[in-house]
């Protein structure tokens, strides 16, 4: 009957520590999940809405592809 | 359009600091404000590396996550921007950047911050475009103009790359396979994000041959 009551303790006091040391298996990610802000300023209008490209975005697309390569001397040296 | 990325390549940065010099003339950026720097690690030791650190645009930006008043906005190029004339100065989103990009005017003798100023990628802010406004603001939009960050264009070494995401990783990976050396980019993936990494390789590695002859020690 001792013998009993004495595995009935140690077990429940075995499967407390296990619960407890398991708890922080399950700790949930603590960094934040990003979502967009509620931007309150003045809104912006595109590059492209500019005297150069007067709204032409496939131009303003262009020129900055263009623009693009020459930072690639390989292309400018060859 | 993909998103405009800046790109520093340490093997190339020779310090020359032209690029911050070429930022703060080309926005008149007020005294005390670095809008880019370049940092040095391990200077005076061999094999010491230099990098133009500025606000890297981040895919996720931890300032405009921060900004109690909302200030902060993305382009439709990915370029982020703030409102100054919403901006408090209260300096959340400096803590936050992991570049030190947000910089703040320091007036008077008692230290009081003015309102935060950073790198624009040349974009401007939300004032008419290449308005005397926005130049006083936020400097000069050279996107607007057809153009790219001068800090990159002016870059004499070309150690420092800005425009297009796609465009400047494909300049980089020819550059990284002719010299067949110094493939890691400084400050990427903090600002852009890496891909995941996979649990398992694709290809598994062959097994070691077994050593033949020698003795084994």
């Amino acid at each position: 009957m001792i013998k009993r009551t004495f595995l009935k303790a140690t077990g429940a006091a075995v499967a407390a520590g296990v619960a407890a040391g398991m708890a922080g298996c399950g700790e949930r990610p603590q960094v934040i999940e990003y979502k967009q802000g509620n931007y309150q300023g003045k809104a912006d209008n595109p590059p492209w809405d500019s005297a150069t490209f007067k709204g032409n975005k496939g131009e303003w697309e262009r020129a900055i592809k263009a623009r693009n390569q020459n930072q690639n001397e390989y292309k400018r040296t060859a | 359009m993909a998103r405009m990325k800046f790109l520093c390549d340490a093997e190339r940065c020779i310090e020359c600091n032209g690029c911050v010099t070429a930022c703060k003339q080309e926005h008149d950026v007020p005294w005390g404000v670095n809008r880019r720097r370049v940092v040095t690690i391990n200077d005076g030791v061999p094999g010491e590396r230099s990098i133009s650190v500025a606000c890297m645009h981040c895919s996720d930006a931890p300032c405009m996550a921060v900004c109690p008043v909302d200030c902060f906005y993305r382009t439709e190029e990915g370029v982020v921007l703030h409102d100054k004339d919403l901006c408090i100065g209260c300096g959340y989103c400096f803590y936050a950047c992991p570049f030190g990009a947000p910089q703040f005017p320091q007036a008077g003798a008692f230290g009081v911050r003015g309102k935060m100023d950073k790198c624009t990628f040349c974009a401007g802010g939300p004032e008419q475009n290449n308005s005397e406004a926005e130049f006083k603001k936020y400097g000069r939009n050279r996107l607007a103009e057809g153009k790219l960050p001068v800090c990159a264009e002016m870059c004499a070494t070309k150690a420092l790359l800005g425009g297009e995401g796609d465009v400047i990783a494909d300049i980089y990976r020819e550059r990284v396979t002719k010299r067949g050396k110094g493939g890691d980019v400084w400050g990427w993936a903090t600002a852009y994000g890496r891909p995941d990494a996979p649990t398992q390789p694709a290809v598994p590695a062959p097994a070691p041959a077994p050593a033949t002859g020698g003795p084994k020690s």
